[in-house]
């Protein structure tokens, strides 16, 4: 790691003050990836404006289906919070199956989404539950948010501050872990919101995570597994590496599709 | 004292310190004036260097020097080298191409270390690293054994055309084709034994200490086998005398067989101190332990199995290509030899076996000895084989083996090892038994009507452990003796030191030696310290591999002993006006046998050291040293039953049950004995289903060089082991025991893919079986 300065902002404002104060730092938010980076010496910020203490950015609110996680809320809190537990289960069993304990007492939303790893969790998640996600400037539904590999619409210095949905009918999350770093090889994400079903698939794509249009109509009329089986999936637009090609992961992606169904039950 | 002694499953004495964090490691140890290094190594798998400016890096900050390989030469700091001679099936040696701690003219794999940078901090010297400039001039890469032997590969020694380091043979080829040729059956198969990281839990590390007014050396490192290292590094290397080296391997976590060998940074970071006049002290991270740690197995073989007609095997063949890397590492050429294919005879009685290897370099880091070493690969071999001409055959995978199974001992195999003591049916048995091997069909029902495929696989291994009698590996090419040494130091209060030449990586011998010691005087082992792992207090040792400790290491504890309670007696003796011959030693005391008339073990050790009433003639003190060299190897072998579950929507194997029924003669600590077991299996199923070293073919570039992608075994990977323990007590050493640090990794990887194989009704399998490697096995072959 090179030699770099770390900083503890109070509020959001006082964390776009300090980046103003170098043209070369970052925020952090957990630095599930971003340590890691610059422990292989590929990142090198001169500052590290940590944003996981900011108290208005932490934290979970639910009323009635609405369902509030602050930016910078670990893992373990989503994963174990009963009050979004008693609304939407699928998007604390997908918190609780990300990395390992002490990645989910590390790592935050916020953090997860605005680095859009193409094989991270909370992409699809949030894909698939039409959520929103709140900055200190705006409010950008998810389906304009991630936008490519590593890449989402925030602007310059915009800092993520809550990610908000509406509770669906059903949803349900299955994902095939990479043997290796256990990051999702595949994994689909299903919702069956207001605004009709949803399907997003995260860590098989080699554009990031994505909507599957032609499972989301199968399933917007016969919500069952079953309703799968006769769709193909496109291995052309697939992730390809050492741990699986393009195939195998359209493979799992109609797999995974049918598990998180079943799933939601 | 049952408890404490021989069989007790005794705690681990040092296990305190482990899980307290206050173990003491290399990278712990800090001394005044300490400064740090970082290694300057190639980018590229091939590559010349032009030219290497260290200007800039000298410039940085913090920075103390920057040297390169020429001072190193120039300064005569020599070439490493293969401690193993080979020659090959025409006479001529093995190809030794030249490996320079630091290379100066050419680089032969990514990682390859060209100069060390030494700073106030670790940060400065990497900040430094990345300032010198080296003009490299690219070359061609290859990175696997095949196709550097094909013709028109990039040459990496001159010394070795065509990169063939030796062609060997052992066994009878004649006889063997000629048994081939009459055969009623003759299964044909080609396996690959995959690459593998070893990966132990503390990286190396050394700290090279120069002491200027005396002119004397200190080497603190990760190392299996310290005195060894000193050997080396005075006499190959010309580090520095032996008299003017200490080499200390403090806690060590973890070797695996990667910390047998010595590496360019012990020797440069002492070279290192001397010119800069800091100690220097150097931490592999973990990226540098993938790329530079020596890896393991990487064969690929031909394979033919020949039975009669009455299902007995006649004859086996086999052509083995093994990948040695860049350079050849300190006893790599045993490994595939000497290591492998004498233990091709496995369990059984084979009247004629011929083995063709052929060792090659690539453009990869060095191969060596890797838990197993040889034993894994050839278990590999038979295991895949044996199992293969069952379902080819239409018999019981058990039922042949136990046809073709050795029965009768001492047993010479036609490839060099004579067996000492076995009773393969008895572990066949209780594997099969303990598995419910007759159960399986209806559980295979049940797991189709779920949808999953079921298989079940077994595994009969046998190896080779306590290497060895010096004179017989002496005679096979090896460059030093086998044996093992010992002192046992009786303190005037009654307490004990134990030297040992063994050194502890993670084997519990701070609990074993003792539990030896207390149970052979009746002494709490709480009086009782082992210490190990420095030159300056053990005389000279070989050190720990190949699940020697127990076999060889504590074998020279049993003479030096003997020494110890001969004197001990013969003072008792005098102390009670009785013979030494009555004398017996019993709960810490020894006694007038038949008698209550004793002596606290205590005061005869007061008494040998006050000295004031010895028997006529006898020398004061209470100390005896022992040397032990093994008559043979010592040769555990067991069963193993995989059984699995493949989900064949995704293509992962869930293995439902691992039977391990083991041989190891006598058992010292029962509860350690199966914690090695465990770590063995672990890193067997590793090898089976998760772990592989992938370069990639075109750039050399190592693609696993994290735990991102290289996948070691976690807990949720294993399953809960069943394990049983058969004995037949070695009768070659003193204590009847075999030994048992690599059974586990040795006779796994076979019984799963033989489970995975007969769930997915083919053999188009290789490892590690990967979920995709499995899914695509189960498509339809287009």
């Amino acid at each position: 790691m090179y030699a770099t300065s770390y900083h503890r902002a109070s509020s959001v404002e006082d964390a776009v003050r300090l980046r103003g104060t170098s043209d070369e730092s970052k925020y952090l938010s957990g630095g599930m990836t971003l340590i890691s980076t610059m422990k292989q010496r590929l990142a090198s910020p001169s500052d590290l404006i940590d944003l996981r203490h900011i108290p208005g950015l932490k934290g979970v609110s639910v009323e009635g289906r609405r369902v509030t996680i602050g930016a910078g809320t670990p893992h373990a809190e989503v994963a174990t919070s009963q009050a979004i537990r008693a609304v939407c289960p699928a998007i604390c069993n997908l918190a609780g199956h990300i990395g390992d304990p002490h990645v989910r007492h590390m790592g935050t939303i916020g953090g997860s989404i605005a680095n859009n790893d193409p094989a991270a969790d909370y992409p699809a998640g949030l894909l698939g539950l039409g959520a929103t996600v709140v900055t200190d400037r705006r409010s950008i539904v998810a389906d304009d948010f991630f936008t490519g590999l590593f890449e989402t619409a925030l602007e310059e210095g915009e800092i993520v501050t809550a990610v908000t949905f509406e509770a669906p009918e059903k949803a349900g999350y299955a994902k095939f872990n990479n043997p290796a770093s256990r990051f999702a090889m595949t994994g689909v994400f299903v919702a069956k919101t207001a605004g009709g079903v949803r399907v997003a698939v995260t860590g098989a794509g080699s554009d990031g995570v994505f909507r599957h249009p032609g499972f989301e109509q199968a399933l917007q009329s016969n919500w069952s597994p079953d309703a799968l089986v006769s769709i193909a999936v496109d291995a052309s637009g697939m992730m390809a590496d050492m741990h699986a090609d393009a195939d195998y992961r359209a493979n799992l992606v109609k797999v995974m599709a049918k598990r998180a169904v079943l799933a939601a039950a | 004292m049952g408890v404490e002694g021989i069989g007790a499953r005794v705690a681990r004495k040092e296990d305190k310190r482990f899980l307290t964090g206050k173990g003491r490691y290399t990278d712990d140890m800090v001394v005044p004036g300490m400064k740090y290094a970082c290694f300057v190594r190639s980018p590229h798998a091939h590559a010349k260097i032009r030219s290497i400016d260290v200007s800039a890096a000298k410039a940085m900050p913090g920075v103390i020097d920057v040297l390169d390989g020429k001072q190193l030469q120039a300064d005569g700091i020599g070439n490493l080298i293969c401690g193993w001679m080979v020659h090959s099936k025409d006479g001529s040696p093995m190809k030794m191409g030249a490996w320079r701690p630091l290379a100066h003219e050419t680089v032969r794999y990514v990682g390859d270390a060209i100069a060390i940078v030494v700073a106030d901090s670790s940060g400065e010297a990497r900040d430094a690293a990345e300032a010198v400039e080296i003009d490299y001039e690219e070359l061609p890469a290859v990175t696997e054994a095949l196709s550097a032997l094909e013709g028109g590969a990039p040459q990496l020694h001159p010394e070795a055309p065509g990169n063939l380091i030796f062609d060997w043979q052992i066994g009878d080829p004649e006889a063997t084709d000629r048994a081939i040729a009459s055969a009623a059956h003759v299964t044909e198969i080609e396996l690959v034994n995959n690459r593998l990281s070893p990966n132990p839990m503390e990286p190396r590390a050394t700290l090279g200490i120069y002491d200027e007014a005396e002119d004397h050396y200190t080497c603190y490192t990760t190392s299996q086998n310290p005195h060894v290292a000193r050997l080396v590094m005075s006499a190959f290397y010309n580090v520095a005398p032996e008299n003017k080296l200490r080499v200390i391997a403090p806690d060590v976590g973890g070797g695996f067989g990667s910390k047998i060998y010595i590496y360019p940074e012990e020797i440069v970071c002492l070279w290192a101190s001397r010119k800069t006049g800091v100690p220097v002290k150097w931490t592999s991270d973990r990226t540098e332990a993938f790329l530079t740690d020596a890896h393991g197995r990487d064969h690929v073989s031909k394979v033919k199995m020949a039975f009669d007609a009455d299902n007995r095997v006649i004859a086996l063949k086999v052509d083995t290509v093994a990948n040695l890397g860049a350079y050849m590492s300190l006893f790599s050429s045993a490994v595939p030899t000497y290591l492998y294919a004498t233990l091709l005879s496995g369990q059984y009685a084979i009247p004629a076996i011929h083995a063709n290897v052929r060792t090659v370099y690539t453009n990869t880091v060095p191969v060596d000895a890797y838990r197993g070493a040889g034993r894994p690969e050839a278990t590999y071999l038979l295991e895949r084989t044996m199992e293969t001409a069952a379902r080819e055959l239409g018999v019981s995978p058990a039922e042949l083996r136990r046809k073709n199974f050795i029965r009768t001992f001492p047993y010479q195999t036609p490839v060099i090892m004579n067996y000492d003591a076995g009773d393969y049916e008895a572990s066949l048995d209780a594997a099969m038994q303990a598995a419910d091997w007759a159960g399986f069909d209806s559980r295979r029902a049940s797991a189709a009507a779920r949808g999953k495929k079921r298989g079940i696989g077994m595994s009969c291994y046998i190896e080779a452990c306590g290497i060895a009698p010096s004179a017989a590996v002496g005679s096979l090419g090896a460059g030093v003796g086998l044996w093992e040494s010992a002192e046992v130091r009786v303190n005037a209060v009654g307490t004990i030191e134990v030297l040992t030449g063994s050194h502890s990586h993670g084997q519990g011998h701070e609990t074993t030696f003792a539990q030896l010691v207390a149970g052979r005087l009746g002494v709490p082992i709480d009086s009782i310290n082992i210490v190990h792992g420095d030159t300056d207090k053990v005389q000279m040792g070989m050190g720990t591999y190949g699940s020697r400790s127990g076999a060889v290491g504590m074998s020279a504890v049993v003479k030096a002993l003997d020494k110890v309670e001969a004197k001990a007696k013969k003072i008792a003796a005098h102390l009670m006006e009785a013979d030494e011959q009555d004398i017996v030693i019993e709960n810490g005391e020894l006694k007038i046998a038949g008698t209550d008339k004793t002596v606290p073990w205590f005061q005869v050790a007061l008494a040998a050291y006050t000295a004031h009433n010895l028997p006529v003639g006898m020398e004061p003190g209470l100390k005896e040293t022992a040397f032990y060299d093994p008559s043979n190897f010592t040769f555990p072998a067991g069963c193993y039953i995989a059984e699995v579950e493949v989900d064949p929507e995704t293509g992962k194997t869930e293995i439902v049950q691992f039977v391990a029924a083991d041989d190891f003669g006598n058992i010292i600590n029962p509860m350690i004995v199966e914690g090695q077991v465990h770590g063995g299996l672990a890193q067997g199923i590793g090898q089976a289903l998760l772990e592989n070293v992938h370069y990639d073919p075109d750039t050399g570039q190592l693609l696993t060089a994290s735990f991102m992608d290289y996948a070691m075994p976690r807990a949720d990977d294993l399953p809960s082991f069943t394990l049983s323990h058969q004995n037949t007590p070695c009768p070659g050493n003193p204590l009847g025991i075999k030994g048992c640090g690599e059974a586990g990794a040795i006779g796994s990887p076979p019984a799963l893919i033989n489970a995975i194989t007969d769930a997915i009704g083919h053999n188009r399998l290789t490892m590690p079986a990967t979920p995709m490697k499995v899914w695509q096995a189960l498509q339809p072959a287009l």
